[in-house]
């Protein structure tokens, strides 16, 4: 064997995977190279940025680099609360998500064969039409002339309670969150259980084993990671998700997501939206890698 | 009281039927074993024991309790899966412990009952293995241990041997018979492998399209096989239609068509002018050179049309001068030897006036 042709698997590899490695160069790493880079500058007078040099004949002003976006940060209360509460979203959205999918999942993974495609189908479906129509479609379902508002007001003027709104609150982004996040839940957890050998149940029902203990013991352990992948799905885009709280939240339903468009769109102060993206990136990762050190340690880096 | 009693037990799916008005009693201590090919009901059988599976009819009777009604994590009845079916995230001990904590023993007894369950199968060092660090053997081991160790009533085994090579097989066996003799614990064994059968039951029963063809001692299934299929099923056989000329309680002489005349031994129930077969085994059936034939009443000419070589014996496949074929089995005593004769020799067969079986239609 030439040399060349020794080489021709190295080239043929680069071929291969050459183009999205390029691809995540040009749009994710430099991208976040100039998101940190910017979190150390000034902002412009007007938005944008300052300049990092001195202009020509200018004698005032601040140009630079700096820490104040970050000394901002952890200068008010507000911003670590707006931080707390984005987590409790997501920790709940994920939580709801995942006692809503588990049986889901279980109930796919052990009809037939024939069906489960079909199931399958039917989860996903609801991307088939635009997520903002989505989000649109509850404002409406919750609104308060909404069937259900009345109903829901109905049944607690029965017992003396004054009526409640649903839309523009807690309660409205919660729901926009799960149902927006259910299927990431439902899909690992569906491809994970489908591969438990069945065979495992009826050993340990056949060893004394009750319903409780089987699932307990078996389906859940063998599950976890399902489990987390399926919480890493929904937990991360959940924390930096705008959208939702957007449109079904109210006033003080403000999280990081929202937080952080205001800075670009709104107050137009590029440093302390980029301030808050680093440090949102650096929670998730930190997140992600606890939950995958958490998976392993908790299935046995051994077993299946 | 038998421990297991089957009465009239039949399932059916759809139209099929699996099992057809079983009756089987298994004794206290016994290695019983339900032997039969693929789809003869055995392995539906072993669900119904097990509780997977209901009777449409009949009842299973463990101590004399009805077990219709008690679900299978309440029967006193453990299962060695064909698959093994060990717990994958649990350690070699975990799973051995799973039955006693299931059956609530306190922490000290789990402790002590799995160091001993894992010493019976010699697997003392391997507690903190998982399963998939194990071979083929090591986890058949750890599947036994499992199922034994909370002492049930009955452990069914679900051809617990069909995953494993030959060799490792065979050492399985002597080891599932001594265990089985150290525990006490009555066995019932699924196998379609009637060399596993006839070397570790105490008795057998040969089962085939949903029904018991015969249940008796290995010895007696291989010798005194009731009808033409358990002849057929276990060991080779060779086998020809004849008629009853003339019976007495020692011996039939029978007729096989163009071949003459036959005898064999008597069996009781049999007349003249009843139709039915004579088989024989190979292994009773001497082939020699027709001029060193031993003068015996059944004897043929023939000659060699096929041999098969399993080293320590060669079976050769004779065809009579009517056309009938023969297995006989020839043990290759001189080292080196294949075989004592070629295809096309001529040879002659012949066996005693007792040997072969005649299983009237």
């Amino acid at each position: 064997m030439t040399k060349e042709e020794a080489n021709a698997p190295r080239a043929a590899r680069f071929l291969v995977s050459g183009p999205p490695l390029l691809f995540l160069i040009v749009f994710f790493v430099v991208p976040s190279l100039i998101m940190i880079l910017t979190s150390f500058r000034f902002p412009g007078e007007f938005g944008g940025l300052a300049p990092i040099t001195a202009p020509a004949g200018a004698n005032h002003g601040e140009y630079g680099l700096t820490t104040e976006a970050y000394q901002f940060f952890f200068s008010d209360i507000l911003y670590a609360e707006i931080f707390l509460k984005s987590f409790g979203v997501a920790l709940a959205t994920t939580l709801i998500c995942l006692v809503m999918a588990y049986p889901l999942a279980v109930l796919i993974a052990h009809s037939e064969k024939r069906f489960r495609n079909l199931m399958v189908l039917l989860v996903v479906l609801p991307f088939a039409s635009n997520f903002l129509i989505r989000i649109y479609a509850w404002m409406i379902i919750l609104g308060p002339e909404s069937g259900l508002s009345h109903f829901i007001n109905a049944i607690l003027g029965a017992f003396g309670v004054a009526p409640v709104t649903l839309l523009f609150s807690p309660f409205a982004v919660l729901i926009g969150m799960v149902y927006v996040h259910l299927p990431f839940m439902v899909l690992p957890l569906y491809t994970n259980l489908e591969k438990h050998d069945p065979s495992l149940l009826d050993a340990a029902q056949d060893l004394g084993a009750n319903g409780w203990q089987r699932f307990w013991r078996v389906t859940w352990p063998l599950s976890l990671p399902g489990v987390f992948s399926g919480s890493a799905l929904v937990f991360i885009p959940v924390l930096g998700m705008f959208a939702v709280p957007d449109i079904l939240g109210g006033t003080g339903d403000i999280l990081i997501g929202n937080l952080i468009k205001d800075q670009f769109l709104g107050t137009r102060d590029w440093p302390f939206g980029s301030a808050l993206s680093i440090m949102l990136t650096l929670v998730v990762l930190s997140v992600a890698g606890l939950a995958a050190w958490f998976a392993r340690s908790a299935t046995g880096q051994r077993a299946v | 009281m038998a421990l297991l009693e089957i009465r009239n037990v039949t399932r059916r799916f759809g139209s099929y039927t699996a099992v057809d008005n079983v009756s089987i009693s298994v004794e206290a201590g016994e290695f019983f074993t339900l032997l039969g090919p693929s789809g003869c009901g055995k392995t539906t059988l072993l669900r119904m024991i097990a509780g997977f599976d209901l009777p449409d009819s009949g009842q299973i009777l463990l101590d004399g309790r009805d077990m219709v009604g008690t679900p299978p994590e309440k029967r006193p009845v453990h299962t060695v899966f064909q698959t093994y079916a060990l717990f994958p995230h649990m350690t070699v001990a975990d799973n051995i412990a799973f039955p006693l904590k299931m059956a609530g023993k306190k922490t000290h007894e789990i402790k002590t009952r799995v160091a001993d369950a894992l010493d019976s199968v010699r697997l003392s060092n391997f507690g903190n293995r998982f399963p998939n660090e194990l071979s083929g053997g090591q986890k058949q081991r750890v599947a036994f241990a499992r199922g034994l160790v909370n002492r049930p009533r009955l452990l069914l085994l679900d051809e617990p041997l069909g995953a494993l090579d030959a060799k490792l097989r065979e050492e399985m066996q002597m080891e599932l018979i001594n265990l089985q003799k150290e525990v006490g614990v009555t066995f019932v064994f699924v196998t379609h492998a009637q060399n596993e059968a006839l070397a570790l039951s105490h008795r057998i029963a040969v089962m085939n399209r949903g029904n018991v063809e015969q249940i008796d001692e290995p010895s007696k299934i291989y010798g005194f096989p009731r009808n033409r299929f358990v002849a057929d099923f276990i060991g080779k056989i060779s086998m020809m239609s004849a008629q009853v000329l003339e019976a007495s309680p020692t011996h039939l002489r029978l007729d096989v068509g163009d071949m003459g005349e036959v005898t064999t031994a008597g069996k009781e129930g049999i007349k003249a002018g009843d139709k039915g077969t004579i088989a024989i085994r190979p292994e009773q059936i001497l082939i020699s050179h027709p001029s060193e034939a031993p003068r015996l009443k059944n004897h043929f000419l023939g000659k060699v049309q096929d041999f098969l070589y399993a080293g320590d014996v060669t079976t050769y496949i004779v065809e009579l001068a009517n056309g009938a074929y023969m297995e006989a089995l020839l043990p290759n005593s001189a080292p080196g030897r294949a075989k004592f004769f070629e295809v096309g020799d001529p040879v002659s067969v012949s066996w005693h006036h007792d040997a072969g079986i005649f299983l009237n239609d």
